[in-house]
């Protein structure tokens, strides 16, 4: 299975290694230079590469690469999805993933590697099972490790493991018991030319922060269930009454997790918050192009739209922008040709605009295409499709629970093409 | 003090960790002069006899590893405190001895002896860190002590120990394969074993062990599908993928009768043939794996959702594959990496099964931030979706793809289109359109894309596009890319009789540029002079003349090579021999038009999913996907012994339960231990598989039964038919009992018979021989405590069976049986018998030998808990007075929403009924039904009332002293009524 595994940062130096097996000499990342010196872009790198006598899988997560080794047959997807857990391993331990923060931890990175896969087959990848053995960093702890030569080796013995909710620690005691979900949709959307839709579809996750005592087992009830289409789940979710009652019913882990995503029916037309209208031209002649984008409120449902931002690749050509926006501010990337508008607030009563000049490279011919624009956007408080948590219920435990559910909208792959 | 000192030791520690930056590429050197001094003060910290020190100098040694420096010098220093009593000076020790031991193989000798008394630790968790750390220590010289450790933690108590064991089998046999045999041994141990822990680790040392050894299998195939859902994640995609390869040499394929290749319709033709003699019939076992392996589409993994995509794709029949394509299209929304590799396998069977993409078309459209490995395989799905009905939104698509930025996307999809066109005949003309639109484009590498693509187009009717051709000998002007110009000049030498006219013109020019151009341009320059030379030769001899001379003398041998041999076929001379005469023939002959084919054909000769089919080559360890048998090979071998059986389904704790809620304490949820109180002695297995079945029925057709009565709507029908069959016959066979038996407790009003039958031997494994068992819920005359059973016995064999009788039977303390008198020899095909069995109100199973005068069988019969009872009369009043009694810990109340079908007062009592032996109590309201009966033993009142609300809603309650009782009848009542 999994042989080695190499992290690398940008600019492609090695700062962590880890083998499970024999160990497997540096230089075999050289077909991976190779490869992302060809690929220019990061994210252009093949993730799955062939060499003479091994293969490698990376993946490309927060401007790091995760590369690892695999001498045999092995579903890439397997390894795929394993990289991406150890990132968010680290994520989850160090409140980000980093190159700085990795290295500052390093023999702690490394104890969870060492958990987390024997002889390349995983063995622990719950990050509550991790908790147990290797204890995250806190600040009040790193004092105390500080003072007296403590580490953050767990010195209890993880039971998790034992359990056959693996997901769940047991005595699990808190003064203040709650939970919290977020339902959290993104709206992914083509838009053409003439803002007629090509394709739009709405994906949605429920994120849930629980924090409750004991073994509480809980079902939550939609009122509109029907509308999701096609979901995934924690693994806690038990799939039998999901598929009878429509009930989402659960022990769940302890903290922060993602309880299910879904997709919502293709049947129903979707709600688009905004409206775009847009016209970026580039003459023919005297090198200079001009840009108007007008963004304004469509279906809302009474809501703001608020971290409204339009994003525009240029084409390698544009030199620079000379615009003017009646709200936010814009900046013109030089180096990566990108233009960011930040608007903020979406006001109905005033719409806000960009408009202005683009000045091309003197002799160069004339864009073929025009940029896509990217957008993205927030609203508070609505779930775009209408989906409705109806109530969350606890059995098992005897105390009252502070319960909440809030909604949040954003733009996912929102695009409008010009 | 001590603090103080470690304090300043951190401090030394971290600022060390800042500085060795140079550390970092052991090429860059500089390492020996500073590490040496540093690896002295290491080993004296590691020498001293404070916790704090060792620890300090651990850490910075495990950070020296994970940066990839060189530490195996602190070898001895390092070993020595691989007894440290500090856990975190121990877990950081075993950390390097993993690393270094393969090195220093005589001084990792030296720690080998702690880990063997771990081994023998109380606590399981230090006997099985101790065997992971051993069995990775790589030194050849332990293999024997490894064989034994794993020997013995395969059949050690706990099963974390026995997972541990099970990921030590592939080190050990990477270290020593010649320990294959025993280690085959012992895989085939942890195969049996039941736990889900245990099962994703054995399978996957079986596949890096012994893949080939699939009869190893047979035996715990239905276990494993049952325990799949609980399995872990990555042992779910492990076990997925070794029992496709399984089912593919077990079962026959399903789509044998409607395979619709293309390619083989003579395969087809047979298959009908074929079909006509046997219409194939699922085996329900390659149904069991299909059925529980679907929920896992929606796991959040997406190994595991793929693994469960190509199970179906390699194995469901064709109608039902269509369920994978939405859950793959989900995974289009993760990472950039998962997409990849979803695409290249979506590509795959796109080809095979268009239709169950086509409906998540636009999920393929393309953004133009996508990575362009992405955008490529977005547009070979594209492509190979695309047909008569989506097309024009499809080339709409394409369309705005043409005016991106990133060139070779471009180019990949006016290839898609020049595919579409080949593929649909009504479109070839809009894309040729489109395409020769393109030839004006102002990027050279567009328009020779699309040169090369008309090239291929036109080769298909030529005649139609005689303006097309005309159009592209006028680019030669200006189209620069050689590979362009090579093709338009091939395709004005080869359609020259439809532009007689300007062919000669070409050449002309070309004869002038000849020698500026590229080599393959000069190639298909002479080509072009040769066939014009043997259509128009009044015009062009001297032009070909003049050429050949040009090439006579150039400088590429290839070239000269070519002018030489096509002046000898064309211009007759005397010595010119028989090749001349055809050579218009060889010049001219009518080509086949190219066929545009999808790079993905024929890849799904790789079990999707796997780096092979990624890499379209076969990968090392790569298992062939074996093709399907032409016939089932038997069946029988997957029959477990009916103990052993026991129950793999019991185990399904946690994500297949229903209402578990209702059960009060955390202990409930994990099903298995929740009522492993039941009984200790047996194990939790055969407990909560009465749980979860509610009858006692071990074999294959029941289980089948019991498990799809809550699945979707075609198993349920295909179930009853399978009932109905069982029943007949007790039914016929025990109607004059039934009356007898109604006669006799007239006053016992007993409503409904349960004569519900379970299997007892399955005529396979019975050789012939089949018995069933029923609850007859007549009073067993010789003992008032006993519960009746009715046991039918059927031969099918051809040999007669004598002498059937009871023996060995084994009970838990308390529970009495009376056998049933021995049957002699029986003629015709069934025969019955009742027996009496006193199961001490439990639900614990009696276990006895059946024995014929040649053969012995184990059988276990099981109770349901509705039979542990029979009825009483009580009036209202008595009712309720008895129920003031039993009122809470006694009482279980449970609130349900009844099932549709069951919404009136007849159906719920014939419903309860048929689930617990109770009888009717007589009620005022018509809201509510009441039931009243006593266990058979200790003659407990059991008490259950049914109280109806608005809309389907309704409560049930039982008072029963028993609360065990209580508790599980509470389960089977609720089942009864809301399915």
């Amino acid at each position: 299975m999994i042989h080695s595994l190499f992290l690398i940062n940008h600019s492609g130096d090695i700062f962590l290694e880890k083998h499970w097996k024999s160990v497997i000499g540096r230089s075999v990342c050289d077909y991976f230079f190779e490869a992302k010196e060809k690929a220019v872009q990061p994210e252009n790198v093949p993730p799955v590469l062939q060499t003479p006598h091994h293969y490698l899988i990376s993946v490309y997560r927060d401007k790091l690469f995760f590369l690892s080794v695999v001498q045999t047959e092995v579903p890439p997807l397997f390894v795929i999805e394993f990289l991406h857990r150890v990132a968010d391993t680290v994520q989850d331990y160090f409140g980000e993933c980093s190159e700085g923060v990795i290295k500052d931890n390093v023999v702690t990175v490394y104890e969870l590697l060492e958990e987390m896969l024997d002889n390349g087959f995983p063995l622990a990848t719950e990050s509550n099972v991790l908790k147990e053995m290797i204890r995250p960093p806190t600040i009040l702890r790193s004092v105390v490790n500080t003072l007296t030569g403590g580490s953050n080796v767990g010195d209890t013995l993880p039971t998790g493991q034992l359990s056959s909710i693996p997901w769940r620690r047991a005595g699990v005691k808190y003064t203040n018991n709650e939970a919290y979900f977020d339902v959290i949709e993104e709206i992914d959307a083509i838009l053409d030319k003439s803002g007629t839709t090509v394709f739009a579809e709405i994906q949605g996750v429920i994120e849930a922060c629980v924090r409750l005592t004991g073994m509480p087992d809980l079902t939550l009830s939609f009122m509109n269930p029907r509308l999701l289409d096609d979901m995934s789940f924690h693994p806690c979710v038990r799939f039998k009454r999901w598929e009878s009652e429509r009930i989402l019913s659960f022990i769940p882990p302890d903290g922060n997790f993602t309880l299910m995503t879904y997709h919502v029916s293709s049947q129903n037309v979707v709600a688009l918050p905004v409206y775009v209208k847009q016209n970026i031209s580039f003459l023919e002649t005297g090198s200079c192009g001009r840009l108007d984008i007008t963004i304004g409120p469509k279906q809302t449902m009474g809501k703001t739209v608020e971290g409204l931002t339009v994003t525009v690749h240029m084409p390698k050509t544009v030199l620079s922008a000379n615009l003017t926006a009646t709200q936010g501010n814009y900046t013109y990337n030089l180096a990566t040709k990108v233009l960011v508008w930040d608007i903020g607030k979406l006001n109905p009563q005033k719409l806000p605009n960009l408009r202005g000049s683009l000045s091309l490279q003197a002799g160069a011919p004339r864009p073929e295409e025009n940029p896509a624009l990217d957008i993205t956007l927030k609203i508070q408080q609505l779930a775009i499709s209408g989906l409705k948590v109806s109530r969350l219920d606890m059995y098992g435990e005897k105390y009252k629970p502070f319960k909440g559910v809030k909604y949040l909208t954003k733009a996912g792959k929102f695009q409008v093409r010009t | 003090m001590s603090a103080s000192s470690a304090f300043n030791d951190e401090k030394g520690g971290s600022s060390s960790v800042g500085e060795p930056e140079y550390g970092h590429d052991p090429a860059s050197g500089g390492i020996f002069s500073s590490d040496y001094k540093r690896h002295d003060d290491l080993k004296e910290m590691l020498d001293s006899n404070k916790d704090s020190l060792k620890l300090e100098a651990m850490k910075r040694i495990v950070a020296m590893i994970a940066r990839g420096k060189n530490a195996s010098d602190l070898f001895p220093a390092v070993v020595k405190n691989v007894a440290c009593k500090n856990i975190e000076v121990k877990k950081l020790v075993y950390v390097y001895l993993v690393r270094y031991a393969e090195e220093q193989q005589d001084l990792a000798l030296l720690s080998i002896s702690t880990f063997q008394r771990g081994l023998k630790d109380p606590n399981q968790l230090i006997r099985a860190s101790a065997l992971r750390v051993l069995s990775s220590i790589r030194v050849t010289i332990i293999v024997p002590i490894m064989m034994l450790a794993i020997k013995e933690a395969a059949s050690d108590m706990s099963p974390y120990v026995r997972k541990t064991a099970a990921h030590a089998i592939p080190k050990l046999y990477s270290l020593d394969p010649e320990q294959k045999d025993q280690l085959i041994e012992v895989i085939e141990k942890l195969l049996a074993d039941k736990t889900t822990l245990v099962a994703g680790s054995v399978v996957m040392a079986f596949e890096e062990v012994c893949p080939e050894r699939i009869d190893l299998i047979h035996k715990n195939y239905r276990k494993l599908c049952n325990l799949l859902i609980d399995v872990e994640e990555w042992g779910q995609v492990v076990i997925i993928n070794m029992l496709t390869r399984y089912a593919r040499t077990q079962f026959l394929n399903p789509n044998i009768n409607d395979d619709d290749d293309e390619d083989d319709k003579e395969k087809k033709a047979e298959a009908a043939t074929l079909a006509k003699r046997k219409p194939y019939v699922m085996d329900p076992d390659h149904r069991l794996l299909l059925r529980n392996t679907k929920p896992l589409l929606q796991s959040r993994n997406a190994a595991v959702v793929m693994a469960v995509a190509q199970l179906y794709f390699h194995l469901a029949p064709k109608a039902e594959i269509g369920v994978i394509a939405k859950a793959l299209v989900r995974l289009l929304r993760s990472h950039s990496e998962v997409q990849y590799v979803v695409l290249q396998n979506v590509a795959t069977m796109t080809i095979k099964r268009r239709g169950m993409f086509e409906p998540y078309l636009k999920s393929f459209y393309i953004r133009s931030t996508d990575p362009t490995q992405i955008k490529v395989l977005k547009l070979e799905v594209l492509t190979n979706l695309a047909n008569e009905t989506n097309i024009s939104t499809i080339l709409r698509e394409f369309q705005t793809y043409i005016k991106s930025m990133d060139k070779d996307f471009v180019a990949a999809t006016i290839q898609a289109i020049g595919r579409c066109a080949t593929n649909i005949g009504e479109v070839r003309d809009t894309c040729l359109n489109g395409l020769v639109q393109l030839l004006s484009n102002r990027d050279e590498l567009v328009v020779a894309e699309s040169v090369v693509v008309i090239k291929k187009l036109l080769q298909m009717q030529p005649e139609k596009h005689s303006d097309i051709i005309k159009h592209m000998a006028k680019l030669t002007d200006n189209i620069q890319v050689p590979m362009a110009r090579a093709s338009i000049l091939w395709l004005i030498g080869e359609y020259c009789e439809h532009v007689p006219k300007i062919a000669p013109d070409v050449l002309r020019k070309m004869a002038k540029s000849f020698t500026n151009e590229e080599d393959i341009v000069k190639l298909q320059i002479i080509n072009l002079s040769a066939k014009l030379y043997l259509t128009n030769s009044k015009q062009t001899k001297l032009l070909t003349q003049y050429v050949l001379n040009l090439a006579k003398y150039d400088q590429n041998y290839d070239i000269r090579d070519r002018a030489r041999f096509i002046r000898q076929l064309i211009v007759p001379t005397e010595k010119s021999g028989a090749l001349s005469k055809y050579a218009k023939k060889l010049f001219l002959a009518l080509k086949p038009a190219p066929v545009l084919e999808s790079p993905f054909k024929d890849r799904d000769h790789f079990q999707l999913g796997s780096l092979s089919h990624l890499l379209n080559a076969k990968a090392g360890g790569y298992q062939e996907l074996p093709d399907w048998p032409e016939a089932a090979p038997d069946p029988s071998v997957r029959n477990v012994e009916v103990k052993e059986s026991v129950r793999a389904v019991g185990t399904v704790t946690y994500r297949d339960t229903g209402a578990l809620w209702g059960l009060p304490g955390p202990q409930t949820m994990e099903g298995s231990e929740g009522c492993s109180q039941l009984d200790s002695a047996s194990g939790s297995e055969s407990g909560s598989g009465s749980e979860e079945s509610g009858s006692g029925s071990e074999s294959d057709e029941s289980e089948e039964g019991s498990e799809s009565e809550q699945e979707s709507e075609e198993d349920k029908e295909e179930d009853k038919k399978k009932k109905k069959k069982e029943l007949k016959k007790p039914v016929r066979e025990s109607e004059r009992l039934i009356i007898l038996h109604l006669l006799l407790c007239r006053q016992t009003i007993t409503p409904c018979s349960a004569s519900k039958s379970y299997e007892l031997l399955h005529r396979i494994t019975g050789e012939g021989l089949s018995v069933e068992y029923c609850f007859s819920r007549q009073p067993f005359s010789p003992d008032g405590n006993m519960v009746a059973v009715q046991v039918q016995f059927n031969n099918s064999a051809a040999s007669e069976t004598k002498n059937l009788h009871m023996e060995d039977v084994k009970l838990q303390c308390g529970m009495r049986v009376k056998e049933f008198p021995e049957i002699g020899e029986w003629w015709g095909e069934a025969a019955t018998a009742v027996m009496g069995i006193d199961f001490c109100d439990s639900t614990q199973a009696a276990n006895f030998q059946l024995c014929t005068h040649t053969k012995k069988f184990f059988v276990s019969i099981q109770p349901p808990v509705g039979e542990l009872m029979r009825p009483v009369f009580l009036t209202e009043n008595e009712f309720k007075k008895e129920q003031g009694q039993l009122m809470g810990m006694n009482e279980i109340t449970e609130r349900l929403t009844l099932d549709a079908k069951c919404r009136n007062e007849h159906t719920i009592v014939q419903r309860v009924t048929t689930a617990a032996n109770l009888s009717r109590v007589p009620c005022g309201s018509d809201k509510e039904c009441r039931f009243a009966g006593r266990t058979v033993t200790s003659g407990s009142l059991v008490l259950v009332s049914v109280v109806t609300k608005e809309e389907g809603a309704a409560q049930l309650t039982v008072n029963c002293e028993k609360m065990v009782i209580g508790t599980m009848l509470v389960k089977d009542i609720l089942l009864a009524l809301t399915q």
